[in-house]
């Protein structure tokens, strides 16, 4: 199929309602504002008959200014920022942003931070997984496994009220470490709420992964080879569903995956149901993270004790002159990272979530910029439709699980 | 008294009151019953608590208020109309379906005859050949409703809506053929009685559903698409196009296409268990001589009734628990599958006839 871009004046054109029908293309707009359209995005579709021509999407319609305000705020102040973006996954851009502050400064949170990070971040990861599944599944009509799989992430985000004080806006980490620790019986509960969600898993798994006609709608669906993924900068799971082994937490571990042992699972054709696949094993996957770290959970502060990047104790504050005037410099200057830049890459619901940070040494960020994964996604989105069916765009585009947050910042 | 008895015993009397009481009591109620019924059933299978909320001081009735809460909704909200649409066809588009699902009740006979009078509104000799031009008819709600809303996605739904329902219609035909061939007829009180007989003196009633197994499923796979709900709602494709034929509607016009599809279902059920599941005849109830006649009707419309409600029910599930296909899947199974299958079936059955019978 000839994949080349239409002229802008035939699609202004193409646009007017017309009264000649000697053309059997017919452009149709789906979205901005569409049921399927989980986020808000335009794709112009042309189609003749139901078959897909030629697509543009239009991105751009939650376009917050992310990395503008962030320029205005202070440094701790960008954090809550970080939770609108992936708002399915929030606890991994809380991480991903403090870590690539952590860069600049050079410290690490400390061990028992690290891991409750691990923890909190693979059930977010859990909860983004489980978003996107439902939602595939319920673009194809299985309306019943959307609502299944929402009920264990509910489960989840209970969890993660519980830590944060949030379920969605958790605002989380901080420099050198967490702003709470875990509270009492947490890892038991956790593990009961992960037995649930492991029977969610199976339930869905029999119903849904054999089903004939679930199978029909997602295989040969939307595939994309190996190279043209790299070419367009896939990374996460719709990488690896095309069969490269790309994990950001394998191949450039940070934190304490290197400790931790799980499998990256790849997929062959890249098509829907690879997709499909790839996530649902990356849900067991996570799950075993989540139980290995918290059997291996150490004890210890969440909060490093270094001047100058974490605030000062409340004893040292209230108890001596230095205290006091250090944290009075931090509350009213702000976190003052040494000048440079950093870029730290965590391995979000999508993909590699990275954060670009630039500092002059002062209390404000020069630049914070956002590497969002499903930005090339949502540009590949011609390239894995044209050729398709109309029914066939919103399977594949559940298969992106494109966040508007986090593709339009 | 006499003049009374003697309108009573006009037959287009007797028909008007039997229509009367067929849609009124029966076919219009279930269907909006259904609605709420849908409703709480896909809430049990999702783990949710469905409809609960619709009160009138602080009686909810379960749910039940939000029948008429639905209703007198729909009545006030504004009828809308698309600019440029076909204003003429826009509005009688909806009761087409609406029609066509009531009027097969038409030819459902209910319970046996008590001598002239019988328990149905028309006992037709085409019978089931009515039933096939009826639902053809329905077509014509969803083609108009698409071609007239001047909008894309309805254009698209109401095209897909033609495709499938006339090609379903034609193996709906073809899947029937080894029933008229086993009872001999196509008017409908034949057929009934005719799966009133037994197998191995009283033990396995002949209903059609053990007489043609295929015949069976495959009936009730086409009349389960023509109702345009899951697996085969391709037309509606509420994932891609929205609503499809009847998304610009608005109020009435709106329910009267859901009112239309949940009749629908009433009426797929109906025809099932009267063509499949011995009608109204309660097995071996013929071993009870003694049975008083009223009771015999009695027993005969529960009977009906709840295979009818079974079989309502059996399609709200089928279509909270499996996908959608799409819509080139549906016509291929039903071109490339569902046909050959259906001709084998006609073939098979003849066959057997002539050779064993």
């Amino acid at each position: 199929m000839d994949n080349a871009p239409l002229d802008i004046q035939q699609h202004e054109a193409n646009l007017q309602p017309t009264n000649d029908f000697s053309s059997s293309v017919m452009a149709i707009e789906i979205g901005p504002s569409h049921p399927a359209m989980h986020g808000i995005v335009r794709f112009t579709t042309y189609v003749d008959g139901e078959l897909i021509v030629d697509m543009i999407p239009e991105i751009g319609y939650l376009h917050r200014g992310f990395e503008k305000e962030s320029e205005n705020s202070k440094w701790i102040q960008v954090i809550p920022y970080t939770d609108r973006l992936n708002y399915v996954s929030p606890l991994l851009n809380n991480i991903g942003y403090s870590m690539a502050v952590e860069k600049l400064y050079g410290v690490e949170a400390p061990r028992r931070a690290e891991f409750t990070r691990v923890i909190m971040g693979e059930i977010s990861r859990i909860t983004d997984h489980l978003t996107c599944l439902g939602a595939s599944a319920m673009e194809v009509g299985a309306f019943t496994f959307f609502l299944w799989f929402i009920k264990a992430r509910e489960y989840l985000w209970e969890l993660v009220e519980q830590v944060t004080g949030a379920r969605l806006t958790t605002n989380w980490t901080r420099f050198g470490g967490n702003a709470t620790d875990l509270p009492d019986g947490f890892l038991d509960d956790l593990q009961e709420r992960l037995d649930k969600v492991k029977e969610v898993m199976v339930e869905c798994d029999r119903l849904l992964t054999k089903n004939k006609i679930f199978i029909d709608r997602v295989k040969d669906i939307g595939p994309i080879s190996k190279e043209d993924a790299l070419s367009f900068g896939f990374t996460g799971p719709m990488l690896r569903a095309s069969g490269v082994p790309y994990d950001v937490r394998r191949s450039d571990p940070y934190s304490v995956y290197d400790e931790l042992d799980f499998e990256v699972p790849v997929g062959t054709v890249g098509d829907c149901f690879d997709r499909y696949l790839v996530r649902m094993e990356e849900v067991r996957q996570s799950i075993s993270i989540i139980e290995q770290a918290s059997d291996k959970m150490p004890v210890g502060p969440i909060m490093g004790s270094e001047r100058g990047v974490h605030y000062p104790d409340k004893k040292e504050v209230y108890g001596n002159i230095e205290g006091l005037i250090d944290h009075f410099k931090m509350v009213m200057e702000g976190h003052r990272p040494p000048a440079g830049e950093a870029y730290h890459a965590v391995e979000g619901g999508n993909g590699e979530v990275g954060f670009y940070v630039v500092s002059d040494g002062s209390g404000d960020p020069v630049r914070v910029r956002l590497r969002p994964p499903c930005f090339n996604f949502v540009e590949a989105m011609p390239k894995m439709t044209i050729g398709h069916y109309v029914a066939d765009i919103v399977p594949i585009f559940g298969s992106i699980n494109m966040i508007g947050g986090e593709l339009d910042r | 008294m006499d003049l009374l008895i003697e309108i009573l015993s006009i037959p287009l009397v007797q028909a008007i009151l039997k229509i009367v009481f067929v849609i009124l009591l029966f076919a219009m109620p279930l269907g909006t019953l259904m609605t709420l019924m849908e409703r709480k059933w896909s809430a049990m299978i999702q783990d949710r608590v469905g409809p609960n909320r619709a009160n009138v001081g602080n009686y909810t009735g379960r749910g039940l208020l939000h029948i008429a809460a639905d209703g007198l909704k729909s009545i006030f909200k504004e009828d809308t109309m698309p600019e440029g649409s076909d204003r003429f066809l826009y509005l009688i588009a909806p009761f087409f379906g609406l029609i066509a699902g009531v009027a097969s009740f038409a030819i459902i006979p209910f319970a046996s005859p008590i001598g002239d009078f019988k328990f149905q509104v028309a006992d037709i000799e085409p019978g089931l050949l009515f039933i096939f031009a009826i639902t053809s008819l329905s077509v014509y709600g969803a083609v108009l409703a698409g071609a007239s809303s001047n909008s894309k996605y309805a254009l698209l739904g109401g095209t897909r809506a033609s495709a499938q329902m006339l090609s379903y219609e034609v193996f709906m035909g073809l899947a029937l053929m080894g029933l008229f061939m086993v009872y001999g007829s196509t008017r409908v009180s034949e057929i009934v009685d005719g799966q009133n007989t037994y197998w191995f003196g009283s033990l396995i009633p002949k209903w059609g559903v053990f007489t043609q197994p295929l015949g069976f499923v495959l009936f009730f796979t086409a009349l389960v698409a023509e109702t345009k709900r899951a697996p085969f709602d391709a037309p509606e494709g509420e994932s891609e196009i929205v609503a499809g034929y009847f998304l610009e509607y608005s109020g009435m016009r709106w329910s009267a296409f859901m009112l239309a599809e949940y009749v629908a279902v009433v009426s797929v059920a109906a025809l099932t268990t009267t063509l499949f599941f011995g009608g109204y005849h309660v097995p071996w109830l013929h071993l009870w001589t003694s049975a008083p006649e009223w009771l015999v009707r009695i027993l005969q419309v529960l009977k009906f009734s709840v295979f009818v409600v079974f079989f309502c029910w059996f399609q709200i599930q089928l279509r909270w628990t499996v996908p959608k296909f799409r819509f080139d899947q549906t016509m291929a199974l039903g071109w490339k599958k569902l046909l050959p299958l259906s001709l084998v079936n006609t073939v098979a059955t003849a066959a057997i006839i002539l050779i064993f019978v």
